[in-house]
């Protein structure tokens, strides 16, 4: 029996997204231009988001099976100030490692009481807040036996439409880090690490959930 | 602070960025300027791209200037907005399973010759940026890769960063 190989950066099946569909032109930069409609964004608000949309396990009438987790932190831009009133959208596998989407063949149960969808705004300190459960790995079709770890997929709108970031967060001390494709598909090693969270026992709601502290920092504009 | 990397959107997205506000309707119901906006989303070897999303800004005084519309099983996408009001273009933001970062590009609906973005772009790539009239409205086809590779727009790099580290 061969031990398990971890990714390095010598080799590392880094996931470079499907060929046919990745552009081989340099992208054109943008103009410095305060007039550009990718200066503003588009802004969301309360009637955008449902009271029972930031707690995932409340969406039914029943209780999801898992771990209930907290996944809390905040949103700054690249001056390290807080990014207010922004919306976030979350979507996950459930607890086996299943996504509610007719597109998932993974043999794993579904869960009548967990859709695995969220959307929250950020507050007047950038703090966002989801309560939902711990998701399962599950594995790659394409791929003979590669599986994803853990983790959420978060959307996050900015004040400027070109802050627009669509990302994955991943758990601390997963052993499928090391060899996940997708999450190497980041080459810088730092850049990499910023996509896992923190156990932080500040967010845990005692005799309830573990909480996870997860920053997000938009792009520079 | 460095930026939060981007990772790709995966397959199973459209649980969790449905079409809202508006979907791919942004415009007020009835209202008489309503444009229709349609095309497809194409590979390198010209096959449709089911799995891709489309998200479309455009501002505006009086609607959400906003739409988010997925392709269907052929590739092909249509919005139905209002014309753009002081620019000549809409800022779309396409993402599709197999990228590992969006791409931004812009609808134009002239090319104007004094516009500070098209001029730096050279002129025989210029009309993959133009939606074009047709018996629908108005054509906007995508293309990832190819002959027809349409242009993409690079946010400025924070210092020392390339925009799209993971190109």
């Amino acid at each position: 029996m061969t031990a398990p190989q971890p990714l390095t950066e010598q080799a590392t099946p880094r996931y470079r997204g499907l060929e046919n569909r990745r552009p081989q032109r340099p992208p054109i930069p943008f103009v410095p231009d305060p007039d550009a409609v990718e200066a503003a964004g588009p802004v969301f608000g309360t009637a955008d988001v449902g009271p029972f949309d930031a707690d995932l396990t409340r969406q039914h009438p029943g209780e999801p099976i898992g771990e209930r987790i907290v996944v809390a932190g905040r949103v700054l831009d690249g001056q390290g100030r807080p990014v207010r009133g922004q919306l976030l959208e979350l979507w996950q596998a459930n607890a086996a490692g299943r996504y509610v989407h007719r597109g998932d063949r993974h043999a794993a149960p579904l869960d009548p009481n967990f859709t695995g969808t969220g959307r929250c705004l950020t507050d007047d300190e950038g703090w966002y807040r989801f309560t939902t459960i711990r998701p399962g790995a599950y594995p790659l079709e394409e791929c003979a036996n590669t599986w994803r770890p853990a983790h959420l997929h978060f959307s996050v709108f900015g004040t400027a439409f070109t802050e627009r970031l669509v990302t994955q967060m991943y758990f601390p001390g997963d052993p499928l880090l090391a060899y996940d494709p997708v999450l190497h598909a980041v080459p810088d090693p730092a850049a990499r690490r910023s996509l896992v969270a923190a156990h932080d026992p500040a967010l845990d709601e005692p005799m309830y959930a573990l909480g996870y502290r997860w920053d997000i920092v938009l792009g520079s504009r | 602070m460095p930026a939060t990397p981007s990772q790709t959107i995966g397959p199973y997205f459209h649980i969790g960025l449905p079409p809202f506000p508006g979907g791919s309707d942004p415009a007020p119901a009835g209202h008489p300027d309503t444009v229709t906006v349609h095309g497809y989303v194409r590979d390198g070897a010209g096959q449709p791209v089911p799995d891709a999303l489309l998200e479309f800004w455009q501002g505006g005084a009086g609607f959400t200037g906003f739409a988010r519309v997925p392709t269907d099983d052929d590739g092909h996408y249509t919005l139905r907005t209002l014309p753009p009001g002081g620019a000549p273009y809409v800022a779309l933001c396409v993402f599709a399973r197999g990228l590992t970062h969006h791409l931004f590009t812009r609808v134009y609906f002239t090319l104007p010759e004094n516009d500070p973005l098209l001029r730096t772009v050279p002129r025989e790539r210029r009309g993959t940026l133009l939606a074009k009239p047709d018996g629908a409205g108005y054509r906007f086809d995508v293309h990832l890769r190819g002959e027809a590779e349409t242009v993409f727009l690079e946010p400025r790099a924070p210092k020392g960063r390339r925009g799209y580290p993971q190109r």
